[in-house]
Order: C-alpha cells, then sequence, then structure tokens
C-alpha cells in the first residue's frame, strides 16, 4: 500500500509509462509485461453519451466525490482526431483544472488516433498503467456518441450513460445500440426543462428491453450544481455490488481479458504474416486470380 | 501512423481573452498536433501539473494581462522542479521586446507577439521540440 502511494505520487514516471504504451515506443512490452500482475486493483467506470451531454463536468464532480472518500481517482479522457490532419483538440480538461493538482488526481487526455467505437486503441493500456499505479477508481471519458460507439463495454466494469434533457426523438434513434450499453443512466442539466419527461421516456425505453437481473437506474443529477451526485454514485455502487455477488464482474473481466488477448494476437498474427515473404506473392496470385483469398490465408498460417 | 507532436495550450493569469490561445490551438491542430486545451484562467501550478500528467513536449501559453513578467518564469522553475524542463516552453501575447529579451534569459525558447503568422508559431515548434 504504501508502495503504491509512492508510484501514484510520481506523475512523470506514470505520464511516461503512458506515452510509451500508448505509441507503442521501444519497451512498451516489457512495461505492460511488467505491471499485469498489478491492474484489477481498481474499479473502471465508463462515461458515454452524446457530445455536450456533460460527460466531463460530470466526470469531474464525481471524481470530487471519490476523493473525499478518500480515493485515488485516474481519468482517461478521449477526444475525436482529425481523420484530416491527424491533429487534435483535446479539451476534456476545460472542466476538471481544478483538480489538475490535487495529489490524489491524474488525468489524461488522449486522441482516438483513427480509432472508430468512441475510445482509442491505446486505451487499455492507459488504463493499465493508471491501475497498477495505484488507481482505486478509474474513469474513462469516451468521445461523444451517436449510436453504435460501444466499444467501451469492452473496457468497463460499470458503464454510466450521461443523458440530457430535450434529445427528444433521438432517444428513440439511440436506442438500439447505446441504450443496451449503460448499467447506469444520468440525466445530467436536470435542473432544465423537460429532464422529468426525459426520465420517464428513459424509464419506458427501459422497460422495453428484455427482463435481467438488473435493471439500470435512472438518476437525475446536475453536475455543475452538484445536485444528486450522492445518489448517482450509489447507484454505481449498487451496481458493483450486484456484479461483485453474482459473479457478474468476473465474467465481465474475463470476456474483457479475452478482448485484450484477441487484439494482441491479431497485431501479433497481422505482423507475422505481412513480413513474411510469400504475402506479396500469394497477393499477386490473388489478383490474377490463380489463388482464392482462403488458400492463401491456409498457406500463410502454416509455419 | 508517426507519433504526434503534443501540445499543451494555457492561458495563465487572469485576462479573459482566449481567441489567441485558440487561433492558436486550432493552427497547431491543422498541422497534426494533439493539442490539449486547458482554457482560461490557470495558475502555474495547474499548467505544469497539467503538463506533466499529459507528458507533452511542449507547453505553449498566452498572456495578455500583463503579468508574463511574474508568471512566465514561474511556469518554468516549476517545470524544473518537475524535472521537466526538457518540455519546451513558448510564450504568445502582447509582450513588449523590452521583456522578450529577459523571458528569453529566463527559459521561455520563443515569444509570438500579435501579428505573428500562425506557420511561422508551427514551424518553431517542429524545428525545436525534442523527440
Amino acid at each position: 500500500m504504501a508502495d503504491n502511494v509512492k508510484v501514484w505520487q510520481d506523475r512523470r514516471k506514470i505520464a511516461q509509462m503512458i506515452t510509451t504504451v500508448e505509441n507503442a515506443l521501444p519497451g512498451h512490452e516489457e512495461i505492460l509485461q511488467d505491471i499485469y500482475k498489478k491492474t484489477g486493483q481498481a474499479y473502471i467506470i465508463g462515461i458515454t453519451g452524446p457530445p455536450g451531454a456533460g460527460k466531463s463536468s460530470l466526470t469531474d464532480a464525481l471524481s470530487r466525490v471519490y476523493i473525499d472518500m478518500g480515493k485515488r481517482v485516474g481519468v482517461i479522457a478521449i477526444d475525436p482526431t482529425s481523420p484530416f490532419s491527424g491533429g487534435s483538440i483535446l479539451g476534456d480538461r476545460i472542466r476538471m483544472n481544478e483538480l489538475s493538482t490535487h495529489p490524489q488526481m491524474f488525468i489524461r487526455s488522449m486522441g482516438t488516433r483513427g480509432q472508430l467505437g468512441g475510445l482509442s486503441a491505446a486505451t487499455h493500456s492507459a488504463v493499465m498503467v493508471l491501475d497498477a499505479c495505484g488507481a482505486d477508481i478509474l474513469f474513462i471519458e469516451t468521445v461523444g456518441v451517436g449510436q453504435s460507439e460501444v466499444e467501451i463495454v469492452k473496457l468497463a466494469d460499470t458503464v454510466l450513460m450521461v443523458m440530457v434533457p430535450g434529445l427528444g426523438d433521438d432517444i428513440q434513434t439511440m436506442k438500439a445500440g447505446i441504450m443496451e450499453i449503460g448499467d447506469v443512466f444520468a440525466i445530467n442539466k436536470s435542473d432544465l426543462p423537460g429532464a422529468d419527461r426525459t426520465k420517464i421516456e428513459l424509464e419506458a425505453m427501459l422497460s422495453f428491453l428484455p427482463p435481467k437481473e438488473w435493471r439500470p437506474p435512472v438518476r437525475m443529477v446536475s453536475a455543475t450544481e452538484k445536485e444528486g451526485l450522492k445518489e448517482l454514485v450509489e447507484a454505481i455502487d449498487e451496481h458493483r455490488t450486484f456484479q461483485e455477488k453474482n459473479k457478474r464482474l468476473e465474467e465481465r473481466r474475463k470476456r474483457n481479458v479475452q478482448e485484450a488477448l484477441l487484439a494482441i494476437l491479431r497485431d501479433k498474427m497481422v505482423a507475422r504474416v505481412t513480413s513474411d515473404d510469400r504475402y506479396k506473392r500469394l497477393l499477386e496470385e490473388m489478383v490474377k486470380k490463380e489463388i482464392d483469398p482462403y488458400e492463401a490465408a491456409r498457406q500463410l498460417m502454416q509455419k | 501512423m508517426e507519433r504526434p507532436i503534443r501540445v499543451l495550450v494555457a492561458k495563465p493569469g487572469l485576462d479573459g481573452h482566449d481567441r489567441g490561445a485558440k487561433v492558436i490551438a486550432r493552427a497547431l491542430r491543422d498541422a497534426g498536433m494533439e493539442v490539449i486545451y486547458t482554457g482560461l484562467r490557470q495558475t502555474p501550478e495547474q499548467i505544469v501539473a497539467a503538463a506533466v500528467q499529459e507528458d507533452v513536449e511542449v507547453v505553449a501559453v498566452s498572456i495578455l494581462s500583463g503579468a508574463h513578467a511574474t508568471l512566465l518564469p514561474r511556469i518554468k522553475s516549476l517545470l524544473k522542479e518537475e524535472g521537466a524542463d526538457d518540455m519546451l516552453f513558448v510564450a504568445g501575447g502582447v509582450i513588449p521586446d523590452e521583456d522578450i529579451v529577459f523571458l528569453k534569459e529566463n527559459g521561455v525558447a520563443a515569444v509570438f507577439t500579435p501579428g505573428t503568422p500562425t506557420t511561422e508559431a508551427v514551424s518553431f515548434i517542429k524545428e525545436n521540440v525534442k523527440k
């Protein structure tokens, strides 16, 4: 524990480790190998929802609640990368400036860098670094989502869906993808008119989902007015307790490590096969229709 | 994909004019950099904490309040304390020529005053950043 506190305080080192793993710089595999056994301590909360719902403000407000409980809080905030220039404006810190200097807090911004699904390819690695370095609670704030950015379920223990009043028909359109991944729903800016209606609509929508053991609770909050935050944290904790009791957390994490392993396997296989001398020749043969892709793949998989 | 240059764009001091900071943030973005934008009224401590956590290569601050001679050296010395003074530190804003000499002696690598084409700031960063 004391060791953990020391590691957590070494801001520069944690930050540099994240840079190394994010960019797959030399030494990144060693870092991840080294820390892997220390991961799994942090509880990972995914924060997602449409652009402008107040995800950053809510992440800031929830972080304060956990900090007051004595927890160390890590935040990974993701914003989109321009597909044209490769550049990005990562602006989530604007809402979290006051916590920047708090010793229990660590915030890191990441660009999606071409990855679809609301996360960046390296998010998982960055999560592992902060987890192993002593975070108790880890927030992953996705990019503003539309309908199908559901990758967050593969990383988070609890997915918090942030909604706002007045989206109207948008809720309908979000039903298929997004509505299914929320474990807890927060209606932010609930001081705005129409919040009650949004809640009723959401509850109605949730009633249409096939019955499950966990029915996602809907909580009204206002991140800026600091209202409903305690109740929201309680709802997150209830979901955590539910999952721990039913071995759901274990299953969920098992599924998530499987995803991680498969991703690494895919990368390694593709790297091995594409560097193989036969690869180009087989491509040529495919162009000339001398060989079909399945046969080419079969040959490449042979040692 | 090549690793993008990461830049923190921040506004220390109490003036509320962030047009310049936003223009430069946008220009750096269009030049393919990852810009961490932290907004108005940052303390030197907040700026340095953000720079360290984000592990940026460049810290770019915009200041129009006239407090540059106090705040900028303060940021530089905090960066040193954190072992992060290898980060390229640049500034922009309404800063008199005679103060620029002082700032450069105190760790600011370049000062861009009003009217500087954004391309100049972009190429300065590209040429001077430590990878």
